[in-house]
């Protein structure tokens, strides 16, 4: 009776298990999962060839690159020349996107307030710790903020969005690089912190906290409607996150200067660059031990480039310009060999 | 019995045959038994050395103070375990505190004074609690539990034991609803209905007669249920204790929604903090080297004292035991 | 009779009684709000489509939870076929050389402590011993992590209902001249064999919603895959990850697989105690 039902289930499950999976494997950075996730899901559609990511996070992405257990890796964080070089890997941005700070605050529309990098860091060094702080009343002239505590609201994972963030800290406040520093979790030093659990734990809790602020990927202050601020960028001017500001920030980064094309896009130079923007990078073997599934790899990314743009931007994150795509195939695919 | 005189020899060999063929099978059956108690055993030791084996770089780097080192900085790995220590126990205390009491009064509503109707539909009811997954609880607790909570319950807590002098710091602070005490609350729902389900079942199997006894006496049903069922159900009840505890203890997913997952200690309930667990389930995905090491060291501690609870239970049980005199 | 004492008696159980019905009320206040948030939510997903469609991409519209069902069912699957002889067995030693052995005291401490071990450090455990091994997530290794959660529970219910069986039946048996081990299968085995199924039931609705081992183990996958030496969907993650995402059709099926998960678990309980029942009664 039940054993029967037992052994049935048994042998349709031993007769499944010969099914196979996707032929290529990623691992790595969660920032930009849900994009790697979409393309994966239309070129199935179109070329019927699978991709099975996980989104492990960036050092295990780079673990399992190293260990040869996945075609490619994906992390956040670029990876040294260095490093690219004694592991006979190359390196190449895929995908670009924004971290935005976001506040609860009544009485302000998204986007009606502003704030300045250096200030930024002192709110979640701890240092300012009230809304209406002189140093925030002047850069919203004009706006009365409340008499209220801040509540800093920071990831409580390890995540690219953190390290984006904290890297940007690090460039426009050298209390926070010689106090904190950057990483993909770092030691908050806010005494009235709370950590959420992925870019939707922050954004719930900054939901739900009044006076909070807190820092989210792009996308999740689109679709949750948040209340996001503006920001100053190198330049001194005020901008407001979207894909156009991503895009400037990126047209102003030289990708070869740096060897395996590390560029922290943070603080980036020009009138409308949206200051804490971050590329998401790939990790894949000059010499792969796999070299079919290194090429449906690089088939798969050639397809994204050329054909993934409209689901980037429904996903509010940024593809590469055809000019930095055409590099990479000419420089760096050029490398892997098959 | 008439046997011919030859059939008494042939008959014995082949009843020894048989005799010595089911003693093989016997010591052959206790083997196998045996064996597999064996693999249970060897099974938990695995469990103890590999967590040891990994977790000795940091355990090694930080020596015995790493249990009471209020550190957790990722980037300097510079790492200790009492921030995490301190959100277990202090959560996990205040949920037995609430869901104790709650539980007892649950199983004694269920036993003495519900009517006969309404006992498998309630009892159902706390089942079905029991079988919702724990994440539930955690949104549960985030989403409504705790805007609640800073809007209604905090004020009031502040207001009241706030103002006492010596406990007063307990509940100082920002009110933002999430926190140790808002942990501690998801968790005493999350762990209610396993206490009060083991508690149902022990106080429904103590004999009808000692009740009716003790009824025939002149006692009240709460005398019935003090003096009588209690002391009769003990060994189940410290059971039914020791699961929800255990549960408290190891919980992940409902206190990572609710707690704050803040490293650091202050004097305050209300303030956010960290529990092993949620410690584990958050920065598991991208530790690496000694951070990886020293998340394993604070699985290890969990398990210790998941293990010191479990041996206090069964002192607790065995003195209970003694008094009664059904054990020497 | 001294009227006061009696008085102060009523008092203290008029105030007792209230307190339990206090506390009643109160369980089943937060009960019903959670089972109303978790229906409302989760009831407007189950469709057709949820057990068809495999979890969608982000930003993608419909899809369905149909590759974490089948996951989860895979995985639940043969971690019962793997806690069951495992189980069994040393429930079967405690029960018929229990009394006599330090091993099997010993083995009992273990159980114990193995039944209150926080899931995620088995998690953790596996993720040790297999996946850093293997170098990749497996549905086996999810299997095992739930194995090493359910077995504690089959082998304490397997001893509890043995020990259940009346001492006549064994003893009749033993009369009858059958050796030891065909009395423990033949006769106490199956006289208990509900009691056993039951304890069966329960470990599997125990690990049907356990999150935190498979987090480190199975992991999950965007599609419909039965391979078990790959990266597993199963239904946990999945609510864990869609849940609070901010993708309207991941949270509406995060509401269908969390009122999937809670039903299959009841139904899981509920034969669990009418089988028991039946058996008892007969």
């Amino acid at each position: 009776m039940k054993l029967k039902s037992l052994l049935v289930a048994v042998g349709l499950g031993a007769a499944a298990l010969t099914a196979f999976a996707a032929d290529i494997t990623g691992a790595g950075a969660t920032f930009p999962y849900p994009m790697y996730a979409k393309w994966a899901e239309a070129y199935k559609k179109q070329s019927g060839n699978g991709l099975n990511y996980q989104s492990i996070g960036s050092s295990g992405g780079i673990k399992q690159i190293r260990a040869k257990t996945v075609t490619f890796g994906a992390s956040d964080a670029p990876v040294k020349g260095e490093e690219l070089d004694k592991d006979g890997m190359v390196q190449f941005p895929a995908i670009i996107g924004g971290t935005v700070p976001v506040v609860n605050l009544e009485g302000f529309k998204p986007g009606e307030l502003r704030i300045s990098g250096p200030v930024l860091a002192e709110v979640y060094m701890g240092t300012i710790a009230k809304w209406n702080d002189a140093k925030l009343a002047a850069l919203n002239p004009g706006k009365s903020l409340p008499d209220a505590a801040i509540t800093v609201v920071h990831r409580a994972d390890g995540s690219g969005t953190t390290f984006n963030f904290t890297d940007y800290l690090s460039a426009v406040s050298k209390d926070w690089s010689d106090k904190v520093g950057k990483g993909a979790a770092v030691k908050w030093p806010a005494a009235s912190s709370v950590g959420g659990k992925g870019n939707e734990g922050v954004a719930a809790n900054v939901n739900r906290v009044k006076g909070s602020i807190g820092y989210v990927e792009y996308a999740y202050v689109k679709k949750n409607n948040m209340n996001f601020l503006q920001m100053q960028n190198a330049d001194g001017k005020f901008v407001a996150p979207d894909d156009l500001t991503f895009a400037a920030a990126a047209a102003g980064a030289d990708w070869f200067s740096v060897p395996g094309m590390g560029v922290s896009m943070v603080n980036a130079k020009g009138a409308t660059s949206w200051p804490i923007s971050t590329a998401s990078f790939i990790l894949m073997y000059k010499e792969p031990g796999d070299k079919a599934a290194s090429q449906e790899a690089i088939k798969f990314f050639d397809w994204a480039f050329k054909n993934g743009k409209q689901m980037a931007a429904e996903l509010d994150y940024v593809p590469l310009p055809d000019a930095l795509t055409a590099q990479i195939r000419q420089k760096v695919w050029s490398q892997i060999k098959h | 019995m008439n046997t011919s005189p030859s059939a008494p020899a042939s008959a014995s060999s082949q009843v020894q045959a048989v005799a010595r063929r089911q003693r093989l099978e016997d010591s052959l059956f206790h083997l196998i038994t045996w064996l597999f108690s064996m693999l249970v055993l060897l099974a938990l030791l695995g469990i103890i050395a590999s967590l040891f084996i990994t977790a000795w770089p940091a355990l090694s780097k930080f020596g015995s103070e790493f249990i009471w080192r209020v550190e957790w900085d990722i980037v300097n790995e510079e790492f200790g375990a009492a921030i995490a220590i301190f959100g277990t126990v202090i959560s996990a205390a205040i949920a037995l505190l609430i869901a104790v009491p709650l539980s007892f009064g649950i199983a004694l509503f269920l036993t003495e004074n519900c009517p006969v109707t309404l006992r498998r539909p309630l009892g159902t009811a706390i089942e079905l609690l029991a079988a919702v997954p724990s994440i539930i609880y955690g949104m549960f607790g985030l989403f409504i539990f705790a805007p609640l909570f800073a809007q209604y319950g905090q004020p009031a807590l502040q207001s009241t034991l706030g103002q006492m002098p010596i406990i007063g710091h307990l509940f100082g602070g920002a009110m933002n609803g999430i926190g140790i005490l808002a942990a501690g609350i998801v968790l005493a729902f999350m762990i209610l209905p396993f206490i009060a389900a083991v508690m149902r079942d022990v106080f429904e199997i103590v004999p009808p007669v000692l009740r009716e006894s003790a009824y025939g006496l002149g006692c009240t049903t709460w005398e019935v249920v003090r003096y009588i069922v209690l002391p009769y159900t003990q060994k189940g009840v410290i059971g039914g204790v020791m699961l929800g505890l255990g549960r408290a203890l190891g919980e992940t997913m409902a206190v990572t929604f609710v707690i704050g997952n803040s490293q650091r200690i202050t004097g305050s309930l209300f303030s956010p903090g960290s529990s092993i667990a949620s410690t584990l389930a958050n920065e598991f995905g991208e530790a690496a080297d000694l951070h990886m090491s020293a998340l394993f060291a604070l699985g290890l501690l969990l398990f210790a004292i998941t293990f010191v609870v479990l041996a206090l239970a069964k002192l607790l049980i065995a003195r209970g035991e003694k008094a009664k005199g059904t054990k020497t | 009779m001294d009227l006061a004492i009696y008085r102060r008696r009523k008092l203290v159980n008029r105030i007792g009684l209230t307190l339990s019905m206090g506390a009643m009320a109160l369980g089943l206040i937060v009960l019903l709000w959670i089972l109303v948030v978790l229906f409302k939510n989760g009831f407007s997903a189950i469709d057709w489509a949820m057990f068809t469609e495999s979890t969608p991409a982000p930003g993608s519209e419909g899809g369905g939870l149909a590759n974490a069902i089948v996951g989860s069912l895979l995985m639940v699957v043969v971690t019962a076929l793997v806690s069951t002889p495992i189980g069994i067995f040393p429930g079967v030693y405690l029960a018929e050389y229990g009394d006599q052995s330090k091993t099997a005291s010993l083995t009992r401490f273990v159980t114990d402590i193995m039944l209150s071990a926080p899931s995620i450090v088995l998690g953790l455990f596996v993720y040790a011993v297999m996946v850093a091994q293997m170098k990749h997530f497996s549905g086996w290794a999810g299997t095992m992590a739930l194995s090493l959660i359910a077995i504690p529970v089959v082998v304490r219910t397997t001893e509890n209902m043995l020990r259940l069986v009346p001492g006549g039946l064994r003893e009749a048996a033993f009369g009858l001249g059958a050796p030891r081990w065909k009395v423990a299968t033949f006769v106490t085995l199956r006289a208990a064999r509900a009691g056993v199924m039951t304890g069966l039931l329960l470990a599997l609705a125990r690990i049907s919603g356990e999150t935190a081992p498979l987090l480190f183990t199975a992991l999950n996958n965007q599609f419909f895959s039965t391979n078990m030496n790959a990266p597993m969907a199963n239904l946990p993650v999945v609510i864990f990850q869609f849940a609070m995402s901010p993708y309207d059709n991941w949270v509406r099926l995060a509401g269908g697989g969390a009122l999937l998960i809670t039903l299959t678990v009841l139904v899981l309980n509920i034969i669990a105690r009418v089988f028991f029942r039946d058996q008892g009664s007969r």
